[in-house]
């Protein structure tokens, strides 16, 4: 426990800044800055500290598949000899950062397989419901599913990636009544079950997303990942009053009626994404409770952190993966299942805050879901602030309609050249033209979406789809729509410019500039993210 | 070189010709053997081997000898430590049993915490025959003595208060290593401690210790290893020593079953109940040793290797 005095995990909470408060850690990348707020106006959110993890795992696994939700049998008896079986499970994008070993996708796998390994079942694929994603190396599946399963099914190509753009490979099941196609892997729709093994890490996660997106492609996902729904969902992360998920509702139930039968598995962790103990623990700390040790260690890494090369720091935060730990598991019918699950996620992250500000602050780490071992370039910097953790809030936005958005972050003009090769065309040719998300909808998409070699380096290499980084865009809609002006501290002023955003030296400088927008003295709210934490903004 | 062969069969042979009092004299048939000496076998007293000093020398042999000697010998892979993830506080760990390497490869494979706060059941009659031998297995490898040619409470009554203590205990409940490369029916001593002091036990199967120091020889020959932990089993309600031992002894022979194919085929084996057993084939002695190496009979030849025509 982080508070070093062995209570129960203290929640979430809203600190008023006065002049007594200390500086506050803003992630700024693979690095971090210590920045004072105006105090008398200025607020810091503060995420809960970790649920405690569950005792037994395992056993917790066992008796959620044994115990299904709503209208679902127990997995045993789902399973029999001669059957078709499919397991799908979360790709790369999740947790994050990547969490230790084991990761939870290979214990419930493991539980999975055990049963259906006792009801004699042969006929087994586990498949990396990916979605446009780019393929997970060998590596990457062997440490999501563990090496006993890997070692079982991937040598016979048994475990694989999903691949969207495999003619053969997918099927349209049917049209949901808002005219929306549903595709879907032609193998798990062929199956006589699919079971689901997702990790829910924010409340957008799970649900019928985790099938209906997962193991989809173009022609499905272009219905709902598109400016119109990004725009009307408010938020994203909020299923009730989300236009992304309702897309995905209707699309569970064509695949429902089309005779589609998904068992789902849905787990939750606690935010412990830097660890109690380690280098990193004291991001975790509330500032005044840092110890000397910890202080020196910041001071030290700090300094280290400001001499490396950035590839260096990159290979650095890389290798860090979190101790989180399972704190629910749920098994069985989607919906019924889904609903404990978003319960048990709100129950770690929600944080209540009154009120909206005139400028929210946020420092970006060095991570988000499209750059595990990989770079963040500057439309994922986009993507993240704008699109995340803009979006991490229930009621209303943090901040205010016509507010500013602060980030500190880097975002240089860099981009993982293996992973990302439509980012770096968008990049340079879509948003030399507009960064007005409609219009790039209009004018680029279909263009990048059916590129023959975006495709090609889709199926065949480790690269993200060419729609992908519009999707990126296309996430931050909403805020883009909401606030008058988004400004970077620290960035690489180009590629600041060339999002559309305003590029400041210092937070002091941005504040300023913001003043320009909001007038003077205006209230300020610092989200300080990760650990992950959402807004209930009322 | 023929020579010096010949001097010391010759010596050997006058050795053996010349007997007590150079040699001491064997027990006659239908004489009751005279009492062991106090302080030998089951009664040898380690608890010294436990205090501070004594676990500061074991660690430091145990990382800085065994683990090298065992990076050159073994070659060990280590797999499914992650099973024991779950568990917290001490734990039994029963393995089968090949050579003497197997100590050394599992003390030095255990993963930290229960590495060094660790015992090891040794065979009282054994290990535990003389002083300075006793001494050498607890400082060493933290022998504790454990009677396996009669039945006795010292042995059982040291473990369970050791358990209690915190300390993790490796046992190898086929009692003795194996005589022919096949393992041996597991006894009931780690069951029954596992029932009486509710602690797991962890399935260990060890790969390979038997073609580096199988029973009988003494110089070790170089191969490689493969040690896999598996899930830790607890005694069900109301299960008695015998039936977990059988499942335990199910439990490693379906860890060898992973080895020696994938973990999938082994699950699937063993809930059909056809993992291929630990004891061996049930025919005549040849075969068995025929059958044991299987598809790895190529591996033992040594110099030439003739190609695949």
């Amino acid at each position: 426990m982080s508070n070093g005095r062995h209570l129960a995990p203290r929640p979430g909470f809203v600190l008023d800044v006065d002049r007594n408060s200390p500086p506050i850690v803003f992630h700024h990348g693979e690095g971090f800055r210590l920045e004072k707020l105006p105090p008398g106006r200025s607020r810091v959110i503060y995420p809960a500290e970790p649920l405690e993890g569950l005792a037994d795992p395992d056993g917790a696994i066992r008796h959620a598949l044994d115990n299904p939700l709503g209208e679902s049998e127990p997995l045993r008896a789902l399973l029999f000899s001669g059957m078709k079986l499919t397991i799908a499970f979360d790709d790369i994008s999740l947790p994050l950062p990547p969490m230790r070993r084991p990761d939870i996708r290979q214990r419930v796998i493991e539980a999975v397989l055990d049963l259906a390994a006792e009801a004699g079942v042969d006929d087994v694929h586990l498949i990396a419901a990916l979605a446009i994603h780019r393929r997970m190396t060998p590596d990457e599946l062997r440490h999501a599913v563990g090496d006993r399963v890997y070692d079982a099914f991937a040598p016979d190509g048994r475990l694989y990636n999903h691949d969207a753009e495999d003619p053969d490979g997918m099927v349209v099941l049917g049209e949901t009544p808002h005219g929306e196609d549903v595709q879907f892997s032609r193998r798990a729709a062929e199956s006589d079950l699919v079971v689901y093994v997702n990790i829910n890490l924010v409340a957008m996660d799970g649900g019928h997303k985790s099938t209906a997106t997962g193991l989809s492609g173009y022609k499905g996902l272009r219905h709902h990942h598109n400016v119109h729904t990004m725009s009307n969902s408010r938020s994203f992360m909020d299923q009730e009053n989300s236009a992304l998920h309702a897309s995905n509702w209707r699309m569970g139930k064509v695949l429902k009626d089309a005779g589609v039968k998904i068992f789902q598995i849905e787990t939750t962790v606690n935010n412990d994404t830097f660890g109690r103990t380690g280098p990193m623990a004291l991001l975790q700390k509330r500032e005044w409770e840092w110890s000397t040790r910890d202080r020196m260690q910041f001071l030290a890494m700090k300094a280290g952190l400001d001499l490396m090369p950035s590839a260096a720091k990159r290979k650095a935060f890389s290798s860090w993966q979190a101790p989180y730990a399972l704190t629910s598991v749920q098994a069985g019918e989607i919906e019924a299942v889904h609903e404990v699950t978003t319960a048990n996620v709100y129950k770690q992250q929600l944080v209540a805050v009154e009120g909206q500000t005139d400028i929210l602050t946020m420092g970006l780490p060095y991570i988000c879901p499209y750059n595990v071992n990989s770079i963040m370039n500057p439309i994922l910097v986009m993507c993240l602030g704008l699109g995340y953790f803009f979006n991490l809030y229930r009621g209303r936005p943090l901040v205010r309609e016509g507010g500013v958005l602060i980030l500190s972050h880097p975002t240089p003009w860099e981009f993982h050249p293996v992973h990302h090769p439509s980012y770096i065309d968008f990049f340079e040719q879509v948003l030399a033209d507009t960064t007005d998300p409609a219009e790039i909808e209009r004018k680029y998409e279909k263009q990048f979406a059916e590129d023959e070699w975006y495709i090609h380096l889709y199926r065949n290499s480790y690269a993200y789809h060419g729609v992908h980084p519009f999707y990126m865009w296309y996430w931050g809609a909403h805020a883009l729509d909401h606030v008058a002006r988004v400004i970077v501290v620290g960035g690489n002023t180009p590629a600041v410019r060339r999002l559309g955003f305003q590029p400041a030296s210092t937070l002091a400088d941005a504040l300023e500039m913001a003043g320009d927008v909001v007038g003077p003295q205006p209230t300020i709210t610092h989200i300080k993210n990760p650990p992950l934490l959402m807004a209930d903004v009322t | 070189m023929g020579a010096l062969i010949l001097r010391v069969a010759k010596t050997r042979a006058l050795l053996g010709r010349t007997g007590f009092p150079w040699r001491s004299a064997a027990v006659p048939n239908g004489v009751e053997p005279p009492p062991p000496p106090a302080r030998l076998r089951a009664d040898y007293p380690t608890d010294w081997a436990r205090r501070y000093p004594a676990r500061v020398v074991r660690a430091a042999l145990v990382e800085t000898v065994m683990k090298p000697v065992m990076w050159v010998v073994a070659s060990p892979t280590r797999r499914g430590t992650d099973r024991l993830n779950c568990i917290d506080g001490p734990v039994i760990f029963a393995a089968n049993h090949h050579s003497h390497a197997d100590t050394p490869l599992l003390l030095t494979s255990i993963p930290d915490p229960w590495r060094h706060r660790l015992v090891v059941g040794a065979a009282a009659d054994y290990f535990f025959a003389t002083r300075i031998g006793g001494a050498v297995a607890a400082l060493a490898i933290g022998a504790i003595p454990i009677e396996r040619t009669r039945v006795g409470r010292k042995s059982a009554d040291l473990t369970r208060q050791l358990i209690g203590d915190g300390w993790s205990l490796l046992i190898f409940p086929e009692g003795g290593r194996s005589p022919d490369g096949w393992g041996q029916p597991f006894r009931g001593g780690a069951a029954y401690l596992a029932i009486r002091c509710g602690v797991p036990v962890v399935p260990v199967h060890i790969d390979g210790t038997g073609r580096i120091l199988r029973k009988g020889r003494l110089l070790p020959r170089p191969s490689r290893t493969t040690i896999t932990f598996g899930d830790p089993l607890l005694p069900t309600e109301g299960e008695h020593a015998r039936r977990f031992a059988a499942r335990l002894e199910a439990a490693v022979a379906s860890l060898a079953d992973e080895t020696a194919t994938d973990w999938w085929n082994a699950r699937q084996r063993a809930h059909a109940g056809t993992s291929p057993g630990l004891t061996g084939p049930d025919i005549g002695a040849w075969r068995r040793i025929w059958a044991l190496d299987g598809g790895n009979r190529r591996d033992r030849r040594r110099g030439h290797n003739w190609p695949d025509l």
